[in-house]
C-alpha cells in the first residue's frame, strides 16, 4: 500500500504552505510499496504520535514567554495535543528551541538533544534560533541551531505570534504523519538515504481576534 | 555626571571612608577600557538615607596585568560585579575571594569588551565539549603498575565530600537558563555557586559598533518583561545628552505604557511563581488577564512582547483613538480579578506554609546586595526610583510606595500584587488627561551624542534599570553599560539560601523574580 497525504482535521490540505517539501518526502517513502498490515499499523501509530507531541520546555529567552502564552488560556495548544510539556528530555518527543543559543549553551543543547529518545524532532522558534536574529554578529551567539541540530520546522518571528507557533506545530504534525515507523525505510533512522527537509513557516494568515471583541 | 578619579593607591582607603560615611548602596561597577590611559572601573554609589549620589573611578595603567583593590567586603554585591568586570576586561581585583569568569566559559580566550579584543572566530570557535568547572580537579591515583596517573574521576576541590547537585541551565524553575551548583548536606543547602552566561548575547559589545537608533532595538530584548522601561531609560539618557525636550504627550504615553508593562510583568510573575509551587490554575488566570494588556500593546505598538515603541524624541506611533477607552476598561477589569488571585492562591494554606518565613532577606542585606525593586521593598528598603529620582510624570502623580517589613517570600509576593493596584491607580490619574500635541519631536537624521558621560535610570519591573553611556562624540557609544536588575538578586541568593532546604530554593527563586537575559545581557 501507499502512504497517503497527511491530513489535518478542519484545515484543507491545499491551504498549507510548503506542501512540496512534504510531497518530496512522501515520494521517497512511496518508491517501494509496503505491506498492508504494516502500513495500517504505521497509520495508527502515526495518528497517535502526531496528536500527542510532547515538547521539552527549552526556552532561553523571549520566545519562551510566547511559548507559555500559547500554552495558556487564550491560545491553548491543548486543543491540538501539545499540552504536555516535559522537563526531562527522556520523555520528550520534540525540542522547541525558543530563544538565542549562545556559545556556552550550545553544548548543553546538543546534549539535551542527544538524551532525547528517537524519533525526535527539532523546531527552531524565532529569529535567534534560526539565524542568530538581531544578535547575529555577536561574539557569543550561535548563528542558527541548524549548525548543531537537524531542524524540522522553522518558525520565524521575533518572537513569532502564537498563531505562527500553532501553525508551525501543525506542520510538524503533518511531517510526523509521513513516516514509516516499521520497516527499513524509516525517514528518521536512515537519515543518510533521505535528507531531512525542513519546513519553513511563511505568511501565517492572522485572523482578527474574536476573543477581544467579546469583552 | 563626571566621576571622581581616585589614585589607585588611595582607592581602597577612599572607598572605605565613603562606605563609613553612609554610601551604602553600590549601584553598579562599570568596567572601562580607556585605551592608552589604561583599564579601570567606575563605581556608582548612593546614600540611601540622604539620596546623595556619587561616582568614583579608578584607573590602572598596566594593560598586561591590571589589578585594582577589591571592594567586595564593603558592598556584598561587588563580588559578582567584580567578576563581571574581570570576565569582560581582565582586570584582576586584588583580595577578591573567588576571581573567576562570570559569563563566559572558563576556556574562553581574551576579554571581549577590551578595545583590542580579537573577534576572530578561529580563536573562539563554538566548543561543543562540556565545560569543566574550575574547582574540580582530576586526582592522582596509584595504577596497577605502581605509577601515579591522573584518574578519570573528578573530585571537587572546594566542597570536599559534600554532595554537589546541579540545578539548571535546563530547569523549569530557574525561569530561563540560570545554573546553580549547590553543595548539599542532606536536604540543606551549604553553598551555592551561580553560573550565569548561558544567554549572554554580548549586547554591550555589539552596541559599540551600532548607531544609537540601532541600539534601541536591543534593549527590548534584555528584560522582555520590562521592554518599555528599558527603552525608556535608554531614550531618556540619549535625550538628556543631546538636550532634546520631549513633549508632554510623549511623557504621558511613556508613563502609561511603563505602568501597563509593570502590570504585565507582575501578572507573569504571579503566574510563574504559582506554577513553580504547583498551582496551575493561577498560571492560567494570570496569563488570561495578561493577554488583555498584550491586546492594548499590540493595537498601539504592533508587537505583543517586543514592542520597539519608544524612540529618541518620542514614541514610534501615536496612540490609537480608543486607547483611553480600552485602558480604562482593562483597569476596571483587572481590579475585579485581584480578589480572585487571593482566593485561589494567596490565601491558600499551602502557599502560606511554603512562603511565610521562608527565604528572609534582611534590610541591611538588601541594601548591601543592591536588591532593588520588589525584593528590596519587601525587606523594608524604600528603593523605588520613581520616588527617589522621579522621571517622566512620576513626580506629578500620586501613588504609594509599597513597603513590607519581613523580607520573606510571602512579602515579596505581596509587594507585586499590591503594585498592580498602585500601577492601575497611576494609569487612572493620567489616562483622561493625555494632552494634545506631537507624539514625537523631530530629531537630526544622524544622532551624535556630545563627548561625555551620561547616565539615566528608571524603575523597571523588577528593580532599578540603569543606562550608562560614555561618548566620544561619535554616532556610536564608546562604552554603554546597562545595569542589570537581576544580577544583584541572584547575588543575594547566596545569602538567602544558606541553610535553607532545597525545596525552598524554588519558592525563593520564584519570588525573587529575575529574568535571565537581563542578568546576562
Amino acid at each position: 500500500m501507499e502512504m497517503k497525504k497527511p491530513a489535518i482535521k478542519s484545515i484543507p490540505y491545499e491551504e498549507f504552505k510548503d506542501n512540496e517539501t512534504l510531497e518530496k518526502l512522501l515520494n521517497e517513502l512511496n518508491k517501494e510499496r509496503t505491506n498492508v498490515i504494516v502500513g495500517k499499523l504505521d497509520d495508527i501509530i502515526n495518528w497517535g504520535r502526531s496528536n500527542s507531541l510532547w515538547s521539552l520546555t527549552f526556552a532561553t529567552s523571549c520566545c519562551g514567554i510566547e511559548f507559555m502564552a500559547v500554552g495558556a488560556a487564550r491560545y491553548d495548544f491543548a486543543r491540538f495535543g501539545f499540552e504536555v510539556t516535559r522537563n526531562s528530555p527522556r520523555q520528550a518527543d520534540l525540542i522547541m528551541v525558543a530563544g538565542t543559543i549562545t556559545h556556552k549553551m550550545a553544548p548543553v543543547l546538543k546534549r539535551l538533544y542527544d538524551q532525547m529518545a528517537e524519533p525526535k524532532y527539532v523546531v527552531a522558534v524565532g529569529g535567534c534560533a534560526i539565524s542568530g536574529g538581531p544578535f547575529k554578529g555577536s561574539y557569543h551567539v550561535l548563528n542558527g541551531v541548524d549548525k548543531i541540530l537537524p531542524v524540522d520546522v522553522y518558525i520565524p518571528g521575533c518572537p513569532p505570534r502564537p498563531e505562527a507557533m500553532l501553525y508551525g506545530m501543525m506542520q510538524l504534525q503533518r511531517k510526523v504523519k509521513i513516516e514509516n515507523f516499521f520497516g527499513d525505510k524509516n525517514r528518521k533512522h536512515n537519515s543518510n538515504d533521505i535528507p531531512n527537509e525542513p519546513i519553513i513557516v511563511t505568511n501565517v494568515p492572522i485572523t482578527p481576534n474574536e476573543n477581544s471583541e467579546e469583552q | 555626571m563626571n566621576p571622581e578619579f581616585i589614585d589607585i593607591n588611595d582607592f581602597r582607603a577612599r572607598m572605605e571612608t565613603l562606605r563609613r560615611t553612609g554610601m551604602n548602596f553600590l549601584r553598579d561597577i562599570i568596567g572601562m577600557d580607556w585605551g592608552e590611559e589604561g583599564l579601570g572601573a567606575i563605581y556608582s554609589l548612593e546614600n540611601t538615607s540622604t539620596g546623595q549620589v556619587l561616582q568614583t573611578a579608578v584607573r590602572c595603567c598596566d594593560r598586561e596585568k591590571p589589578s585594582i583593590p577589591t571592594v567586595c567586603d564593603l558592598w556584598s554585591v561587588a563580588e559578582l560585579y567584580e567578576r563581571e568586570v574581570y570576565d569582560f576586561f581582565g582586570i584582576h581585583f586584588a583580595g577578591h575571594p573567588d576571581m573567576r569568569r562570570l559569563y563566559l566559559r572558563n576556556d574562553w580566550v581574551g576579554h571581549p569588551l577590551r578595545k583590542d579584543y580579537n573577534e576572530d572566530e578561529a580563536i573562539n570557535p563554538i566548543r561543543m565539549e562540556n565545560e569543566i568547572p574550575e574547582d574540580v580537579q582530576r586526582p592522582y591515583e596509584l595504577a596497577e603498575d605502581a605509577e601515579m596517573e591522573i584518574s578519570d574521576k573528578l573530585t571537587n576541590k572546594i566542597h570536599g565530600d559534600q554532595y554537589i547537585i546541579n540545578i539548571g541551565p535546563q530547569h523549569p524553575a530557574t525561569h530561563g537558563v540560570l545554573r546553580f551548583r549547590l553543595a548539599l548536606d542532606g536536604e540543606e543547602i551549604r553553598k551555592i555557586d551561580i553560573h550565569c552566561g548561558y544567554i549572554h548575547r554580548g549586547i554591550e559589545k555589539m552596541s559599540e559598533k551600532m548607531t544609537y537608533p540601532q541600539i534601541l532595538a536591543l534593549t527590548d530584548r534584555l528584560d522582555y518583561l520590562s521592554a518599555h522601561q528599558n527603552r525608556h531609560a535608554l531614550c531618556m539618557c540619549i535625550e538628556k545628552a543631546m538636550g532634546i525636550e520631549i513633549t508632554d504627550r510623549t511623557q504621558y504615553i511613556r508613563t502609561i505604557m511603563d505602568e501597563l508593562q509593570r502590570i504585565d510583568s507582575h501578572l507573569l510573575f504571579l503566574s510563574c511563581a504559582a506554577m513553580d509551587l504547583g498551582a496551575i490554575t493561577t498560571f492560567i488566570y494570570g496569563f488570561r488577564d495578561r493577554e488583555k494588556i498584550l491586546d492594548i500593546f499590540e493595537e498601539v505598538t504592533g508587537g505583543r512582547l517586543i514592542q520597539n515603541y519608544n524612540t529618541i524624541g518620542g514614541v514610534q506611533y501615536d496612540i490609537t483613538p480608543d486607547f483611553a477607552k480600552k485602558v480604562k476598561e482593562f483597569c476596571q477589569y483587572q481590579k475585579g480579578k485581584l480578589q480572585e488571585y487571593n482566593d485561589v492562591f494567596t490565601n491558600n494554606i499551602i502557599t502560606r506554609k511554603r512562603m511565610i518565613g521562608v527565604g528572609i532577606l534582611s534590610y541591611d542585606d538588601a541594601i548591601s546586595y543592591g536588591c532593588t525593586g520588589g525584593t528590596g521593598r519587601a525587606s523594608g528598603w524604600a528603593c523605588d526610583v520613581r520616588k527617589r529620582h522621579p522621571y517622566a510624570l512620576y513626580d506629578k502623580v500620586d501613588f504609594k510606595e509599597i513597603i513590607y517589613k519581613n523580607g520573606d517570600c510571602y512579602d515579596r509576593f505581596l509587594v507585586r500584587l499590591d503594585e498592580i493596584v498602585e500601577s492601575i491607580h497611576i494609569i487612572e490619574q493620567l489616562i483622561d488627561n493625555i494632552p494634545e500635541g506631537d507624539y514625537k519631536v523631530k530629531t537630526k537624521p544622524i544622532i551624535r551624542i556630545p563627548e561625555g558621560r551620561y547616565s539615566a535610570s528608571v524603575e523597571g519591573s523588577r528593580g532599578e534599570f540603569g543606562v550608562f553611556i560614555e561618548s566620544k562624540g561619535d554616532k556610536s557609544p564608546y562604552r554603554i553599560k546597562f545595569r542589570p536588575m537581576g544580577l544583584p538578586l541572584v547575588a543575594a541568593m547566596h545569602k538567602i539560601l544558606k541553610g535553607a532546604k532545597i525545596a525552598d530554593l524554588i519558592a525563593i527563586g520564584a519570588t525573587l523574580d529575575y529574568v535571565i537575559p537581563d542578568i546576562d545581557r
